[in-house]
């Protein structure tokens, strides 16, 4: 079942209803908003008590049993609560950084699923920068980062701040670097066509030998760094800086930090997911299906390093980004532009 | 000048403690920090300062375990063993053989369960959180085993002045036995998980390096000691009660770092399964405790004990009036205050994740510090 054809009859009989145009695509704009908001906001809720699963399983325990079905109400229970906490404010907080930081990285986090395509013409607006304008609006957390960490008027908030600022940056590079072979195949910016260019199974760009799965492996590494999760998790390293840049937050604002991670995390495998796995692409069930099968794929990656790995140390953490990500994704990208030149490999 | 002024930058300073996630307990350090570069460390302790010493003093002898048991409460057996040591030597009772076994498979599985409460927080102060749960695992079946002999998981008073305050239960070798045949299968499993980890590697490769001299110099004792390459453990160098009838080896490092500590005390945990084995076969049938009155006095005199506890030398000197059933004075030693003593010298200059790296491979426990 295409969900597409749903959302393409109910604009279709928008528009017949004799509304003028303008209102007519507005109205589709903030709905098509309001249902990726939704559905992120569930995603995410979903990916924090799946989080807690996994590692409850891993570390061979039970984790949370007693909110619904194995417990997979908590996380709302726990929205719930934390949206009753009283909010604390510190005095000596840099008042309007303190309170704008959390707000950044909830909108960051959700702004970059304008032009990620969920399924076969699942796509807010597809963009013809759309993976440029991704990587533009993720790097926003960063700002948000470091404004916790400033504003907070915490030494370890501010000692997380930075680390965090340092760490995005170094890893932007590899990623983006990593990320420009597939550009350079596909010949588009636009993620539509870039799925479309993956229409059978050996035409996904992780299986693009030699310079597909380096990518995919830069690509998954510097998204774990950016989306700061064990390995990288220094901004936030609860045994050294207690719980970094988001110390000080209580209540809702920390409810958004810590939904806006989940959401990055789901983002960076969902751009993974379209760059390298043939996005939406699969035969028999729907589109949208495969998505987030992919995707959910990848989290679990993601989720399984964090609870198997220690923690790098802040200037180790520099070095494997500065003098091996970056090197690799430049002779990788190398590589792909004399493959794309001497028209040896004719996918 | 113009230079100078474009970029300054300024030390601060950082109180990293008493509540803080990494210090174990209620240590406080006082960090003069460069951005992430530690410039100075200084330990404040007395957090968990107790007067247990003092306690001690109003209370006869025998009165006086409990209060050895909170002395330090990852080994509560070694602490109990200690004092029964140094009153036994006080006033020259002879424990049944039978007791001496059931001390030294208490000990030994205690060491064990020690290290394994070590193994967990390590891993989690560097960042991975599944071998804590791991470690505590193992160190469950060893609680059950204590639980089941005296009652107690935690602060056991289990060893009595002349011998132990009740013999094992049947079942007890069985499931001591079968822990001891599984637990080096899961010590494979750790391996499998850090040792060979690169990540593990290099954040304790050549982190926190202690020199032989300043560990000797500084009365470093245990196993970061013998992670520093010195052979010296007070279970083979100077014998106390039957150790030197069991064959067991001394792990040591070679350069002092983190990962050298790390490996001595995986290394000792096998070596402590082997002991309590040997105990196991060997144990003799007879009593479990010498005939001594709760209310004795012993001899005017004084006594030093020292036993190898998991976290260094552990001794107990007590004096004695002579004339009284309580101790004229008792000072208890614990091989962490001077683990804290030393860690200032060789943290100076890392960063700060290396003064939690170098804390957690020092196993310091602050109620030993504090007492």
């Amino acid at each position: 079942m295409e969900l597409a054809n749903i959302f393409k009859y109910l604009y279709q009989s928008l528009a017949n209803s004799g509304l003028p145009q303008v209102w007519v695509d507005i109205i589709a704009l903030v709905a098509a908003g309001l249902i990726v908001f939704g559905v992120l906001a569930v995603i995410a809720l979903f990916l924090v008590w799946w989080e807690r699963k996994v590692s409850a399983h891993i570390q061979q325990r039970f984790g949370p049993m007693r909110t619904g079905w194995h417990g997979v109400l908590q996380t709302i229970a726990d929205a719930i609560k934390l949206i009753q906490k009283e909010d604390i404010t510190p005095t000596n907080v840099d008042r309007p950084v303190f309170y704008w930081a959390p707000i950044i990285a909830f909108v960051a986090a959700f702004l970059a699923y304008i032009a990620i395509p969920f399924g076969k013409g699942l796509i807010v607006s597809d963009l013809n920068i759309g993976i440029l304008f991704i990587i533009a609006i993720t790097t926003f957390t960063i700002i948000s980062l470091l404004m916790a960490g400033w504003g907070s008027n915490n030494k370890y908030a501010l000692l997380g701040g930075m680390r965090s600022a340092a760490q995005v940056v170094s890893y932007e590079v590899p990623m983006v670097v990593s990320i420009l072979p597939i550009i350079l195949f596909a010949g588009t910016l636009s993620m539509v066509e870039i799925v479309e260019a993956q229409a059978k199974i050996y035409q996904w760009f992780i299986f693009r030998v030699p310079f597909g799965p380096i990518a995919f492996i830069i690509y998954i590494i510097a998204g774990t760094a950016e989306t700061n999760r064990t390995p990288f998790d220094l901004p936030e390293a609860e045994q050294e800086l207690v719980a970094g840049f988001n110390v000080e937050y209580s209540g809702m604002k920390f409810a958004m930090f810590f939904l806006a991670e989940f959401v990055n995390m789901f983002t960076v495998c969902a751009i993974a997911t379209t760059l390298f796995l043939g996005g939406w692409q699969g035969p028999f069930l729907p589109s949208w299906v495969w998505f987030l099968g992919k995707t959910l794929v990848l989290v679990f990656l993601l989720m399984w390093f964090r609870w198997t790995y220690p923690r790098l140390r802040v200037d180790q953490l520099m070095e494997f980004s500065w003098k091996f990500l970056v090197p690799l994704s430049f002779a990788n990208l190398i590589i792909a532009g004399f493959m794309k030149h001497s028209k040896w490999f004719n996918w | 000048m113009t230079a100078s002024k474009a970029l300054r930058t300024e030390e601060f300073l950082v109180n990293m403690g008493p509540h803080h996630p990494s210090t174990h307990g209620v240590c406080r350090f006082l960090l003069t920090m460069d951005g992430e570069v530690v410039i100075k460390a200084v330990p404040y302790i007395g957090y968990l300062h107790r007067a247990l010493e003092k306690i001690c003093e109003n209370r006869t002898y025998p009165q006086c375990l409990p209060v050895l048991d909170r002395f330090e409460y990852c080994t509560s057996m070694s602490c109990e063993y200690a004092f029964c040591l140094a009153v036994e030597k006080l006033a020259g009772i002879q424990a049944p053989e039978r007791a001496e076994y059931l001390r030294i498979i208490m000990v030994e599985l205690n060491r064990i369960a020690s290290h394994l409460i070590w193994f967990g927080t390590t891993a989690l102060d560097l960042g991975a959180i599944t071998p804590f749960l791991y470690g505590f695992r193992e160190r469950e079946d060893i609680l059950d085993l204590f639980e089941m002999t005296c009652g107690q998981r935690l602060t056991y008073n289990y060893i009595r002045i002349g011998g132990v305050s009740r013999d094992i239960p049947s079942q007890f070798i069985p499931k001591a036995k079968e822990f001891i045949d599984k637990f080096p299968s899961k010590i494979d499993d750790y391996v499998k998980l850090l040792n060979e980890n690169p990540i593990w590697v290099v954040r304790n490769r050549n982190v926190g390096i202690l020199p032989p001299e300043l560990a000797l110099s500084y009365g470093v004792s245990g196993p970061v000691l013998r992670g520093s390459g010195v052979k010296f453990d007070l279970r083979k160098d100077d014998p106390y009660s039957i150790y030197d009838r069991f064959e067991f080896d001394i792990p040591t490092g070679k350069y002092g770092d983190c990962y050298d500590r790390y490996l001595v005390r995986m290394a000792e945990m096998l070596q402590s399964t082997r002991i309590v084995k040997q105990a196991l076969e060997q144990l003799p049938e007879g009593d479990i405790k010498a005939k001594v009155s709760p209310q004795f006095k012993p001899p005017k005199g004084e006594v030093y004990s020292r036993i190898e506890n998991s976290r260094g030398e552990m001794g107990i000197y007590i004096q004695s009036p002579g004339d009284s059933k309580k101790p004229l004075r008792v000072k208890m030693r614990g091989g962490s205050y001077n683990h804290l003593q030393v860690m200032p010298e060789i943290v100076k200059g890392g960063k700060i994740a290396d003064l939690v790296a170098v804390m957690a491979s020092m196993d310091i426990i602050m109620p030993e510090v504090d007492r």
